[in-house]
């Protein structure tokens, strides 16, 4: 197997005494795509803040294209990128504005027809010349979107892409998703808390809580592994438990 | 340092004022209350004094075209800055390959920007109305701006570094730094008008040699360079410990984990 796009090894996070991370190890190979599934607290964004540069793990490793993301930030963050349900674009320039600014900051070639592309496959082409704070949810979702994908990254981190989008945006998403990882062979690392997100989209899904890896597999492997009829109630199964020091936590760890 | 990144964010403020003409209003307006305040002052002033008020009134007009390249400085650092934060676009650039050096530098060339437009007008206006020309102090200008800029953006980079560790609590504090600072730095009247304890703070500010300098240049004092490179000497040990305490604030943010959330505290 060729080097993976990410890999993170005993990754630990305490905030004061509260860890938020603990013992996270898994790895993402190029044109895969990983879920990373639990809940509200389990850890999830603070292990892509971490990936990205913006969180000092306490202790672990994690290689970013065979690189430390703490130490190589900006060699990292050229190749990769990211959409967040917690950032937004400046919401006073236009739609194309804000593209045009990030396409210039990853030095984007030919960064017009790039754009034009981008919008097109997200179908907010008509949205061009839209104010940005004028957008719906949805609209401005499939907008980070297009941002995500400017530089061509190599690895995508997307954490909750679908929160707010309408049953049809979200089908059509999740199909570009998948599209985008097949034609361009990327990684990606793919947060939710739409089991249906998970299911049709994640290769391979891993499941946290408080901090803790306690399920890794396909989805039919985590639903059979749970004796469960789908991954809606493997996550209710798996949060109101809690304390799941039977599960299978131990052996998914090396991947 | 990479030129493409400077010259995106030049670009996003490009668009962000040619989207929006209050912006521009916004530039103007303050310098222009304020002048023609003092400036009215000065006038009325004179009248009064039968023009037997020597030129020390001309101080004031002086003195808010000085104060403005400094304001002005320390907004064009410290606003882009909260721009992001407002926008909540500082997530975005954190994760894009930005360095700090590079983001700090479209700040202050945008700051350059907005000092010409705002200081120009000034310039122009005091000419026109109140008999003030600024060029009467002429190659000394170029150090007594440039000095100011310097500590302008001095400022701004610490009024980022409040907000970036304390969060938009720090905001009011960011607007206020400047004015903080003004009674010490002596911008209307000399330092020795200052309690001793004042004049002791206002020593350790490099502006203060500027502001002055400007009054011994209007009355055509010979040009001080003493000032002028303890002033310079100044900014170099301010700049350096606010280029230090920006690092270091960046620094601790990765490590505590707060860079991901400085909008949201
Ligand atoms: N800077 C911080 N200081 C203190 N605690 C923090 C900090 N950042 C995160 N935490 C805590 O770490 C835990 C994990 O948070 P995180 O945001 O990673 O969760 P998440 O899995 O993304 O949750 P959600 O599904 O709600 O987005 C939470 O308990 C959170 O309160
Ligand atoms: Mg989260």
């Amino acid at each position: 197997m060729s080097e993976p796009v990410l890999a993170v090894h005993e990754l630990h996070r305490k905030f004061g005494d509260h860890v938020a991370i603990e013992k996270l190890s898994f790895q993402i190979q190029r044109g895969e795509v990983l879920g990373l599934l639990g809940a509200n607290g389990a850890g999830k964004t603070t292990a892509m803040g971490s990936i990205l540069g913006m969180i000092k793990p306490t202790s672990g490793s994690i290689r970013v294209f065979g690189m430390d993301p703490y130490h190589d930030r900006i060699k990292v963050l050229r190749r990769l990128n990211s959409s967040s349900a917690y950032s937004d674009l400046p919401a006073n320039l236009l739609v194309w504005q804000n593209l045009y600014v990030f396409a210039k900051i990853y030095r984007v070639q030919n960064s017009k027809q790039k754009i034009a592309d981008l919008l097109e496959m997200f179908e907010i082409a008509h949205l061009r010349n839209r104010v940005t704070g004028h957008l719906s949810a949805g609209e401005n979702t499939r907008l980070h979107l297009c941002k995500a994908l400017i530089n061509d990254p190599e690895l995508l981190l997307l954490d909750e892409p679908t929160a707010s989008l309408d049953p049809e945006i979200a089908d059509k998403v999740r199909k570009i998703v998948r599209r985008v990882q097949r034609e361009k062979n990327i990684g990606i690392l793919y947060t939710s808390h739409n089991m249906l997100d998970i299911e049709e989209v994640c290769d391979r899904v891993l499941f946290m809580h408080r901090g803790r890896v306690v399920a890794d597999g396909t989805t039919q492997e985590i639903i059979a592994k749970f004796d469960q009829k789908n991954m809606e109630d493997v996550f209710i199964r798996i949060v109101r438990d809690g304390n799941i020091e039977d599960a299978p936590a131990k052996e998914t760890a090396a991947v | 340092m990479s030129l493409h990144v400077v010259y995106a964010f030049l670009l996003r403020y490009l668009f962000l004022y040619t989207r929006n003409w209050i912006r521009i209003i916004e530039l103007i307006f303050w310098p222009l209350m304020e002048l023609l305040v003092w400036g009215s002052l000065t006038v009325f002033l004179n009248g009064k004094a039968g023009g037997q008020v020597p030129q020390f009134v001309t101080y004031l007009i002086g003195g808010v075209i000085f104060w403005d390249i400094l304001f002005r400085a320390q907004q064009g650092v410290a606003i882009s800055f909260l721009e992001d934060v407002w926008t909540k676009n500082l997530n975005n650039i954190f994760v894009a390959p930005v360095r700090p050096l590079e983001y700090l530098t479209a700040g202050i060339l945008f700051g350059i920007l907005r000092t010409t437009v705002a200081v120009s007008v000034l310039i122009v206006l005091a000419a026109m109305n109140f008999n003030f020309n600024v060029f009467t102090m002429k190659w000394a200008l170029v150090p007594y701006f440039g000095s100011l800029l310097l500590f302008g953006w001095t400022l701004g980079m610490l009024s980022s570094a409040l907000i970036l560790r304390f969060g938009q609590a720090a905001e009011a504090l960011a607007w206020a730094i400047p004015f903080l600072i003004q009674p010490a730095a002596c911008v209307f009247y000399p330092l020795n008008s200052l309690p001793e304890w004042g004049q002791m703070i206002g020593r350790c500010l490099p502006c203060t040699y500027i502001f002055e300098g400007m009054r011994a240049t209007l009355d055509h004092q010979p040009f001080n360079w003493g000032q002028l490179g303890m002033s310079l000497a100044l900014n170099l040990v301010w700049m350096a410990a606010a280029a230090g305490i920006y690092a270091w604030v960046l620094e601790s943010g990765r490590r505590r984990g707060l860079l991901t959330r400085v909008t949201s505290h």
